[in-house]
């Protein structure tokens, strides 16, 4: 793995807790909390002290158990969350010299926009699900200020194609797709303005295996031909086996180990870890 | 008991305050200006929004005229203009070039409007995001951030599904490059005739509470894509068969007899103004 | 010569017009206010409290007018509201200082001063009484005087215009919470639109001024169904408030300078909820919420409804729609829900034909 001086995407110190906190748990005191929660005053601490970087062209797994955090903070990176503390620089972004944390919502918009791409744990929050699959497609499109219908929709056909969603269903709702047709459709939308990162959560929970498998070589032939930056989430360590460079583990809203995919697989330092790898093989 | 009613209506206090969110909607071409929309002798959803305009602008001097649909003659024109001239006292027209405040549902006059005549539109439905996002917590951001994939996305999915732009009336404008706006429910015909409008031309909702204004020559563009363009409705090869006028906007008439399709001018006053001259010359 | 345009439209409406009238007088009776705000005081109360209007007789003339029509009585009403500028606000009132002529908890059944069941339907068994075809007005005064040399006998001690609260015995023990007077000035609703997310005095004024029906329903809904709440009434107060303004004179704003400008009757509703929250020590206790309803005139459904949807909009529960502030609060108005369903009726003559346009070409 080739490392350029610049990560693509860099975290800073990422905090988000859900609730106020209250004198037992502030300055998030691990003695106190159960896992991540303070049983007082039923705060979550669900992303504690965050810190990790991704390079260009890397694929980053993030594994830990339900209710990690894993989604929370994903959702902190596409900005659908706000961090209640943190700073994340982008590369493409004001060269990497801004924390997008700290930019306007209008900023944040644009940078979404422009140069990501998610794919939710739940389809029903990555779609517009009454509008149709290739008009799911454009609205990214659209929001990147693409105005030529034409254009458009010849993208949309080939990411559809790409995804394997026949194109005769591209006028269809996806409320009537399968769940792995929705999250195909979700991943279509994501790559459509080829963003520099890609971020997917949970991409295959819930699909059969062949589908599964599917989804996964579809995520890896495109990440290899586009080259694109992706942070992808699982509880599978199977998943992330197969995808990633480099692994975080999470519990309890912190990073508890990273490094090399295969380093971790091979010799994991913390109990967690062992456990989690023990129960792969 | 009884008690007489103010000059047009309302109390001084509460024109004043009309006319300062005029003057604010004016300020800022196409941006919705909340006020406290007062209830009204006519209903919600007749008007309302427009009579408040037209009653907080209205004075001694004034000539007015009213038309719904086109016609100076239908009920609820006759309605409203009945009201006004009650409680003011004032001078009404049908002949569009005399009057200095026209109150309007669903048309733009014929005949050019000039410097100085104000054009007041009735608006049902101010937001032009509404089909894309129900909340207007969330279209407010979306106005302020300049976001309007929505919109595009709305006609997107018309083309996707029809083949065309489909919006009947009401299609889209942007105002001053800045805020999309809804322009009423009147026809895309007369859509252009908002662009570098001599006229000031405002528009009220009183049920939804807002107050919007196009000042005179204001660039009014109607969304179109680059390969989409804006159309307005087509009524080639076809004539009024009153006054034998073409390119105006046409009303489609059943002969009761004949069963045969006919057509006749849509806004009657210039129909009867174009026959007039026609006898007398 | 030249050509007019067809008068037709103007003389059908006055035909119309002449029909309405006509309606209202074909058998010969004319009702006087007197009759509506002596016999159709539900209705008079039904109204003012829809139209956020407190004046007898003027609901009166209005329902008169509407031949008896809630909706178009309170549409008058409103519109007559317009031309009144808010020339005072009135001095904050007190609850306490209700003159009550009926009072109920379903909580306790000994409240403090007691329950008292004063007027309501909720005794009766639904019977049409046949024999009001034959009263007469002679009845009604006889039967006034035996009334009150009854009551004359049984003279009632207790001072009824200073009956605590029932909740101030719950706050007490600490079984709801207590919280600071909050003396903010409260936002007007009809000098500034709403936005949201809006403020509990927006929410609060915009209940009180639903239409009964709607505020009911969307109460019943988030009773029977949506949020399945059930609160306990724990009191129901039913009296008249004195209002007091302040002098525009002086500055300082004194108890003793301020005008008495008269009194209102109002329904005043204080719900319970029973709601989980989590104590300092780690413990979950249970703690009773408030859900408040305030309507003028007597309204209980109405007040009672109005206090379950202030709660519902206090929580906000986002799976419900009854705990939706823009769906709750942007449909419940009479005025604007009745007059946007009747502009179906007017002419859609160019959006039809626009949209004509559209579908033929979509057909190409
Ligand atoms: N909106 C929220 N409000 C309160 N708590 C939340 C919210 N969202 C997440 N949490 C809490 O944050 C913690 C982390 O949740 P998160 O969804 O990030 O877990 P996860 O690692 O993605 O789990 P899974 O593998 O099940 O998807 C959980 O304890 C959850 O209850
Ligand atoms: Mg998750
Ligand atoms: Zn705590």
């Amino acid at each position: 793995m080739i490392k350029f001086e610049q990560p693509v995407l860099s975290i800073n110190n990422l905090n988000k807790q859900f609730g106020k906190g209250c004198p037992s748990c502030k300055g998030s005191n691990e003695d106190s909390l159960k896992k991540n929660y303070c049983p007082v005053c039923g705060t979550v601490y669900a992303c504690q002290n965050i810190m990790f970087e991704v390079y260009a062209g890397e694929i980053l797994g993030v594994v830990g158990e339900s209710g990690s955090g894993k989604s929370t903070l994903m959702q902190c990176l596409y900005f659908d969350q706000e961090v209640s503390s943190g700073e994340a620089y982008i590369s493409s972004y004001k060269d990497g010299k801004t924390d997008v944390f700290a930019e306007s919502s209008q900023q944040k918009r644009y940078i979404r926009n422009h140069m990501m791409g998610k794919v939710y744990q739940n389809p029903l929050l990555g779609l517009r699900i009454n509008f149709t699959s290739i008009g799911n497609i454009a609205e990214k499109l659209i929001a990147a200020g693409n105005r030529h219908v034409g254009k458009m929709e010849a993208r949309g056909k080939e990411l559809l194609e790409h995804v394997n969603i026949p194109i005769y269903r591209m006028k269809e709702a996806p409320k009537n797709f399968s769940g792995g047709m929705q999250q195909r459709v979700q991943i279509a939308k994501a790559l459509s303005n080829n963003p520099p990162l890609l971020l997917l959560d949970e991409v295959t929970t819930g699909l059969d295996l062949s589908v599964q498998a599917s989804v996964l070589d579809l995520i890896k032939t495109i990440q290899r031909e586009l080259q694109i930056t992706v942070v992808i989430v699982s509880h599978d360590l199977g998943v992330i086996r197969m995808l990633a460079d480099r692994t975080m583990v999470m519990l309890d809203g912190r990073i508890i180990e990273q490094g090399l995919t295969d380093q971790i697989l091979e010799d994991p330092q913390h109990g967690y870890t062992q456990h989690l790898v023990q129960s792969l093989l | 008991m009884r008690i007489e009613y103010n000059f047009a209506f309302f109390d001084e206090g509460s024109k004043r305050e009309i006319r300062r969110a005029t003057l604010k909607a004016v300020a800022i071409p196409g941006y919705q200006v909340p006020f406290a929309s007062r209830e009204m002798p006519i209903a919600r959803g007749w008007g309302t929004g427009g009579l408040q305009l037209t009653l907080s602008l209205v004075g001694k001097e004034d000539i007015l005229k009213v038309i719904d649909q086109g016609s100076d003659e239908s009920v609820n024109a006759v309605n409203i203009k009945k009201l006004i001239t009650k409680t003011t006292g004032i001078k009404v027209t049908d002949e569009t070039s005399e009057a200095t405040i026209i109150q309007s549902r669903h048309r733009i006059p014929e005949i050019p409007l000039q410097a100085g005549q104000i054009l007041v539109l009735q608006v049902p439905l101010p937001e032009p995001l509404r089909y894309y996002e129900p909340s207007e917590l969330e279209t407010k951001k979306l106005h302020a951030e300049q976001e309007y994939s929505g919109a595009w996305l709305m006609l997107f999915e018309q083309i996707m599904n029809y083949g065309t732009m489909s919006t009947g009336a009401d299609h889209p404008a942007m105002v001053h490059d800045r805020y999309v706006m809804a322009p009423s429910p009147i026809p895309r015909f007369d859509n252009p005739k908002l662009n570098h409008s001599q006229a000031l031309i405002l528009l009220g909702a009183g049920r939804e509470k807002k107050v919007y204004a196009v000042p005179p020559y204001t660039r009014v563009e109607s969304l179109a894509f680059e390969d989409f363009s804006f159309e307005v409705e087509g009524f080639k090869n076809k004539y009024c068969g009153l006054c034998g006028a073409k390119e105006v906007f046409l009303d489609e008439m059943l002969d009761d007899l004949t069963g045969e399709t006919f057509y006749q001018c849509n806004d009657t006053s210039y129909c009867l103004q174009r026959l007039n001259q026609k006898s007398a010359g | 010569m030249g050509y007019v345009a067809v008068k037709g439209g103007i003389q059908a409406i006055e035909e119309s017009i002449k029909r309405l009238k006509y309606e209202r007088l074909k058998k010969g009776t004319v009702l006087k206010f007197q009759q509506i705000e002596g016999g159709m005081r539900c209705l008079i109360d039904q109204v003012m409290s829809e139209s956020s209007l407190y004046s007898e007789t003027l609901a009166a003339m209005a329902i008169k007018q509407a031949e008896g029509s809630p909706e178009e009585a309170v549409f008058l009403l409103r519109a007559y509201r317009s031309t009144l500028p808010r020339k005072h606000y009135s001095r904050t009132v007190q609850s306490e200082d209700m003159s009550v002529e009926r009072r109920i908890s379903s909580s306790f059944k000994e409240i403090p001063g007691g329950q008292i069941l004063g007027t309501a339907n909720d005794y009766t068994h639904r019977l049409i009484d046949f024999d009001l075809n034959e009263e007469t007005e002679h009845d009604a005064l006889e039967w006034l005087r035996e009334y009150a040399l009854e009551r004359g006998v049984d003279n009632d001690q207790a001072d009824l215009s200073n009956l605590p609260k029932t909740l101030d015995y719950l706050r007490e023990e600490g079984l709801i919470p207590t919280f600071e007077i909050n003396s903010d000035e409260p936002d007007d609703v009809t000098k500034e639109s709403l936005h949201f997310p809006t403020s509990r005095s927006q929410r609060l004024q915009i209940l009180t001024r639903g239409q009964t029906g709607a505020v009911t329903s969307l109460g019943y809904a988030a009773l029977r169904s949506y949020g399945a709440l059930h609160p306990t009434v724990g009191e129901l107060r039913i009296g008249k408030l004195p209002i007091y303004v302040d002098s525009p004179f002086q500055d300082q704003k004194e108890d003793e300078d301020a005008y008495y400008i008269g009194e209102i009757k109002v329904t005043e509703v204080e719900t319970l909820f029973p709601a989980e929250v989590q104590k300092g020590n780690g413990e979950k206790e249970i703690e009773f919420e408030i859900g408040y309803g305030i309507c003028y005139g007597q309204n209980e459904t109405k007040a009672i409804a109005m206090s379950i949807l202030d709660r519902c909009l206090e929580t906000a529960n986002p799976e419900y729609p009854t705990h939706n502030e823009e769906f709750v609060l942007l449909h419940i108005d009479s005025v604007e829900s009745t007059g946007f369903i009747s502009h179906l009726k007017l002419p859609h003559y160019v959006t039809f034909q626009s949209k004509l346009d559209s579908v033929r070409k979509t057909k190409k």
